[in-house]
């Protein structure tokens, strides 16, 4: 085969990487290149240094060592039977880009990712020696983020753990069974085994109390995975189970939620439409609220029709509308656990709420000033100029906040 | 009107003198205006009086200092009156800044998160070009930003590139580091920044490919990268082919019919599916299969939040087995049964009795583990007795091929795996019980009961009857 010019292979192995919506470059040791041969730094907020016109972040370098791969997963444009053009970069060839692009402040750092190619292990064994040349041999102190071959040798993913921010391994479908059917040689029992052994190495690489000497690093920046929403047939409320579940057993900072998407040679067992962005977002949304508002999963499915969220409105709002009986709350008196309910209000907004009311007593313009809209919060509660009276349970009370269905676009197919 | 004039659009030292000055003179918010001069050190437009000495001073939360350094950067023509404003209200109102919702307060804050805003886009958005000068490699950008943040985000490139010799040039002014000082210089323009750079065409190729035309979503783009930085964004010039051309390229991927599926691999991947599926009623004849089988095990729900099925450990020519109730949150991760804290109480215990660990095979009732995710956690759930009966299967393959002269069950749910009744353990503990083929079996209760028992006394002497029971099975061994 004919040698493919760099751009070439950056055009094929970019393009095979962009179906993982991972792109975070937070969370990770704060960290400067003071006194360093090369550079690099890592400030605790992610940078997105660009966006593309799907509205996504491009704030690292992703890319596919290869897109050679020996799984068939439908799902996949990469999988063996799948026509795309192939390439392979070499170890250099990427550690080149990364620093040339990251001299010119493109990027945060590496994403890299790999078709499995032979083994598990010798694919892992690659993907942490481009890790490694970028770290001991440029001292580059910038993000990486290495994808988790599920079934590479543990060993190897300390070695990972020790030179990258984050690790991943995806999940991709809610459902096992589906996981069986679409990705016969995947198995979701050794990737969750990855999932744990990242978060027990992770562990262990925490600093006791007691420790004289600190142990070694371990990904700093923990684990994400992603799911792939509408390509397996699993309601909302399954993917919200499946998230707790994995938020719970693993410690995962992120599950990433990725519409399922056309792809180039796609396979005939998944569904051919427009990606499901709206059901996205809500899933998102739903995502929020279990890590940062108090709900759980079954709670959040309360509101579900059939297990599928309400694409017309948020979770919250949606949540709210059914339990109407646990409003309207005072603003100035309910706890913080209780207004992270209210619809309309977030985390900023009901911190601001709290530290302000020791000084004020609140009115509703006050509040209007501390949050993004005050019509979807009006009904749910109190201040000290406004109570809602019959509004909380008024019949249309969601035809008055939820903004009328606006004219479907025209679909593209 | 009082006129304090500043050296220049970000001199918060000026300003903060001149401010102080001005409030201690008692000049009220309306009263008082700034002005930037060409240098100077803060004439005034009618000479103010100096404070004298024995005038009390007075100061401010740092909280407002903070807000006001940030503030003072904005484009905006009245943001030092503002300011003016906020300190002389500071003094009836000291705890004024903590008041958000105050229309001064909010509107200040506004402004610093619009700065802020301005100074992270910078971080983002500025683009090195590579030089070179007598002394080598250089790096220099052309930047625009939407405040004057400059000074403000120069150290963070410090921070990021302390290694490269780099300018970032705008038309506030330019910061430069020379490998070992920050300075900052006059305004610049675009003329004297580098007109290209060869990676560039790399940098637009993965932009390009790292697109999906599939989920065009240009407001989400535009809200998080406004047009306003576009044109010193080399990667932006094809945002408007790319957005023309994704219906098309969308429409062709759907178009596309798919493959004809490849019979060879299609071959493969049937065998690999038909080798993993799990069958009903598959007796295992040694403790490896029994371990690949309880991996496939689909007789009850509980694999689905598991991380794996935890088989028993332990020599297959042990007399005595343990059976425990199921495996926990550490036990399911590490795929090895009693290895979390219940697990350590127990060694324990077997010490203490004289029992070598390495001797017993140690197993549980239920061989997943039955759990509720609760945030970052797992809490243990007890399990069904229809689970534990589904399990029983894999227990009763354990016994078939360990063949065990005792068996120890810990606590209610391995009793009745082990049993197949409901057994009050407290009742039946420490007598041995007849199992039919031989094997006597022996109740106790569950380590982690000894955990809960918030007393130390009561602690000990639980402990001690655990310890009693171990030794009273050891003795039927």
């Amino acid at each position: 085969m004919a040698q493919l010019d760099l751009r070439r292979k950056l055009s094929i192995l970019a393009d095979a990487a962009k179906y993982d919506a991972s792109c975070a470059s937070s969370g990770t040791s704060k960290r400067d290149s003071f006194g360093g041969k090369g550079v690099g730094s890592t400030e605790g907020m992610g940078i997105c240094h660009a966006y593309t016109p799907d509205g996504r972040c491009v704030s690292l370098l992703k890319v596919l060592l290869t897109n050679f791969c020996i799984y068939d997963c439908a799902y996949c444009i990469n999988r063996a039977s799948s026509n795309v053009p192939r390439a392979r970069f070499a170890v250099d060839e990427v550690v080149g880009l990364t620093l040339n692009f990251y001299k010119r402040n493109y990027i945060e750092g590496l994403f890299l990712s790999s078709g499995i190619i032979r083994s598990g292990d010798y694919t892992m064994e690659q993907l942490v020696r481009v890790a490694k040349t970028l770290r001991t041999e440029h001292d580059f102190r910038g993000y990486i983020h290495l994808k988790l071959i599920p079934e590479a040798d543990p060993k190897l993913v300390e070695e990972a753990g020790l030179y990258a921010d984050r690790l991943s391994a995806n999940i991709e479908l809610p459902r096992d069974e589906a996981l069986r059917r679409l990705a016969p040689q995947k198995d979701a029992g050794v990737i969750k085994k990855a999932m744990g052994q990242v978060r027990l190495a992770a562990e262990a690489a925490k600093p006791g109390k007691r420790d004289r000497v600190k142990p070694p690093r371990f990904a700093p920046a923990g684990q994400s995975t992603q799911l792939i929403v509408g390509a397996d047939g699993s309601p909302d409320t399954e993917i919200m189970a499946r998230s707790a579940s994995l938020y719970g057993g693993y410690g995962l900072r992120r599950v990433y939620y990725s519409a399922f998407s056309p792809i180039p040679d796609s396979s005939s067992v998944l569904p051919l439409e427009k990606p499901p962005l709206m059901r996205e977002h809500r899933l998102y949304q739903a995502d929020w609220l279990m890590r940062f508002y108090g709900f759980s999963a079954p709670e959040i499915g309360e509101a579900a029709t059939n297990g599928m969220l309400d694409l017309a409105i948020d979770p919250k709002l949606a949540w709210a509308l059914n339990r109407r009986e646990l409003f309207p709350v005072d603003v100035n008196t309910a706890p913080r656990e209780v207004l992270l309910r209210v619809p309309g209000l977030g985390v900023k907004s009901v911190d601001r709420i709290l530290s302000v009311r020791r000084w004020r007593t609140l009115r509703l313009e006050d509040v209007a000033r501390l949050c993004r809209g005050v019509d979807k919060v009006r009904p749910f509660i109190v201040a000290l100029d406004w109570t809602p009276g019959g509004l909380t349970d008024a019949v249309d009370l969601r035809a008055r906040i939820a903004p009328d269905p606006k004219p479907v676009q025209m679909s593209l197919f | 009107m009082r006129v304090a004039v500043l050296d220049g659009e970000t001199d918060f030292d000026g300003w903060r003198t001149a401010a102080r000055a001005l409030r201690m003179a008692g000049v009220p918010p309306g009263q008082a205006a700034f002005r930037i001069g060409s240098g100077g050190d803060g004439l005034f437009d009618e000479s103010l009086p100096l404070p004298a000495a024995d005038q009390a001073s007075f100061s401010v939360p740092k909280s407002f200092i903070d807000l006001a350094r940030d503030v003072i950067l904005h484009r905006s023509e009245d943001r030092l009156d503002l300011l003016y404003r906020l300190l002389c209200r500071l003094g009836d109102e000291p705890e004024l800044m903590k008041v958000v919702t105050d229309a001064d307060v909010a509107e200040a804050f506004e402004r610093a998160k619009n700065v802020s805003r301005a100074s992270h886009k910078m971080k983002a958005f500025v683009r090195f070009r590579q030089a070179a000068d007598d002394n080598g490699e250089r790096w220099v950008a052309w930047f625009e930003p939407a405040h004057r943040v400059l000074e403000k985000t120069a150290p963070f490139f410090v921070r990021r590139f302390p290694t490269m010799r780099w300018s970032v040039l705008t038309p506030d002014g330019c910061a430069a580091w020379d490998g070992e000082t920050l300075s900052f210089e006059p305004p610049a323009t675009r003329d004297m920044a580098p007109a290209e750079d060869e990676v560039e065409d790399f940098w637009k190729t993965y932009y390009a490919s790292t697109f999906n035309p599939a989920r065009l979503k240009t407001k989400a783009m535009q809200s998080e990268m406004p047009k306003r930085y576009w044109k010193n964004l080399p990667e932006a010039a094809l945002i408007p082919e790319l957005v023309a051309q994704a219906a098309v390229r969308t429409e062709a991927m759907v178009a596309t019919p798919a493959p004809e599926p490849n019979a060879r691999l299609a071959k493969t991947l049937s065998r690999i599916n038909r080798d993993r599926a799990f069958e009903e009623g598959f007796k295992p004849s040694n403790l490896t299969e029994l371990d690949q089988a309880v991996q496939a095990c689909r007789r009850c729900p509980l694999w689905r939040d598991a991380t794996q099925g935890v088989c028993g450990e332990g020599p297959r020519s042990a007399r005595l087995m343990i059976v425990g109730e199921q495996p926990g949150d550490q036990e399911d991760l590490a795929g090895r049964p009693f290895v979390g804290p219940a697990g350590q109480v127990l060694d324990a215990a077997l010490a203490e009795a004289g029992i070598e660990r390495e001797d017993v095979f140690v197993t549980n009732a239920v061989k997943h583990f039955k759990h509720e995710p609760q945030g970052k956690r797992r809490l243990h759930k007890t399990p069904t007795a229809g689970e534990v009966s589904a399990c029983r299967w894999w227990l009763d393959a354990e016994r078939r091929l360990v063949k065990p002269k005792v068996i120890v069950t810990l606590g209610g749910t391995a009793a009745l795996g082990l049993l197949g009744r409901k057994v009050a353990v407290t009742k039946e503990r420490g007598q041995a019980v007849e199992l039919g083929d031989g094997a006597k079996a022996l109740l106790t209760v569950h380590p982690s009961y000894l955990l809960r028992i918030p007393d130390e006394a009561g602690k000990t002497a639980e402990r001690e009857r655990f310890v009693k029971d171990l030794k009273r099975a050891k003795a039927l061994l």
